[in-house]
């Protein structure tokens, strides 16, 4: 199960998606949105993504997954548009014979995820800042994509409401 | 030939659009069409080496040779998750 979607992620059936009675683990990470990064206070964030690149390339991890570690299900979900202090952005479950290879495909999914996928985000901080983020390094990554060098782009603005949730 | 460029994140609010059209020579290359894009919108020149290339949803080297009828993409480097 791959999805691209604005609204609320279901992480509940996500993660049912991927249980069998060959899986003998199941891991799922979520990627929550965090109110302080530091000094700075987040107040809610926007998520702009490429769709159908996005998408093609979540079919690509999916893919490449499979052929890395033994894997029996997986499913990955990515929210984008504007969300809110601990809404779920992202969501990976993989399932597996056993625990080890749960645990290594997911990290190797959302690590690879994050390198890969475009989908782009903007903190709008509690004092009206804006700022698309700088992707943050990965380490001892698996993927032999490259990390580019960071991308800040900062401008004043006036501060914004809160989306509703 | 004519090749439409959508542009994502800040290179879409740098440049003020989510898409500009270059006019290019037959299988120009990803290198030819930033300098074209650059002259188009000398804004984005100064994130030279930091935008990335997109053709037909893949990633895409700078002696890639476009088409027409690629889909082409430029994006600062991604931040999901």
């Amino acid at each position: 199960m791959i999805a691209l979607t604005q609204q609320p992620i279901d992480f509940a059936s996500l993660t049912e998606s991927v249980r069998s009675h060959q899986a003998g683990a199941v891991v799922l990470f979520l990627g929550t949105v965090r109110e302080f990064t530091g000094e700075a206070r987040t107040a809610w964030l926007e998520y702009e993504a490429f769709p159908e690149m996005a998408m093609a390339a979540l079919h690509r991890l999916e893919a490449e997954v499979r052929g890395r570690f033994s894997v029996i299900e997986v499913a990955m979900s990515h929210r984008y548009g504007k969300l809110a202090l601990g809404d779920i952005a992202v969501a990976v479950a993989v399932s597996s014979p056993h625990r080890a290879q749960a645990f290594e495909a997911g990290r190797w999914l959302i690590d690879t995820l994050k390198e890969n996928v475009p989908i782009w985000k903007k903190e709008h901080y509690a004092d009206g800042r804006t700022e698309w983020l700088q992707p943050e390094p990965v380490k001892d990554s698996r993927s032999a994509a490259a990390i580019p060098v960071a991308w800040t782009f900062l401008s004043e603005s006036s501060p914004e409401i809160v989306p509703d949730a | 030939m004519k090749l439409c460029v959508l542009l994502f994140s800040a290179a879409r609010e740098i440049a003020g659009c989510d898409s500009v059209e270059l006019n290019l020579r037959e299988s120009a290359t990803v290198a030819q069409a930033r300098a074209a894009l650059f002259q188009s919108l000398p804004a984005l020149a100064t994130r030279n080496g930091i935008l990335l290339w997109a053709v037909n949803n893949e990633y895409a080297p700078d002696d890639r040779v476009l088409q027409q009828t690629d889909v082409v993409a430029c994006f600062p480097p991604v931040s999901g998750g």
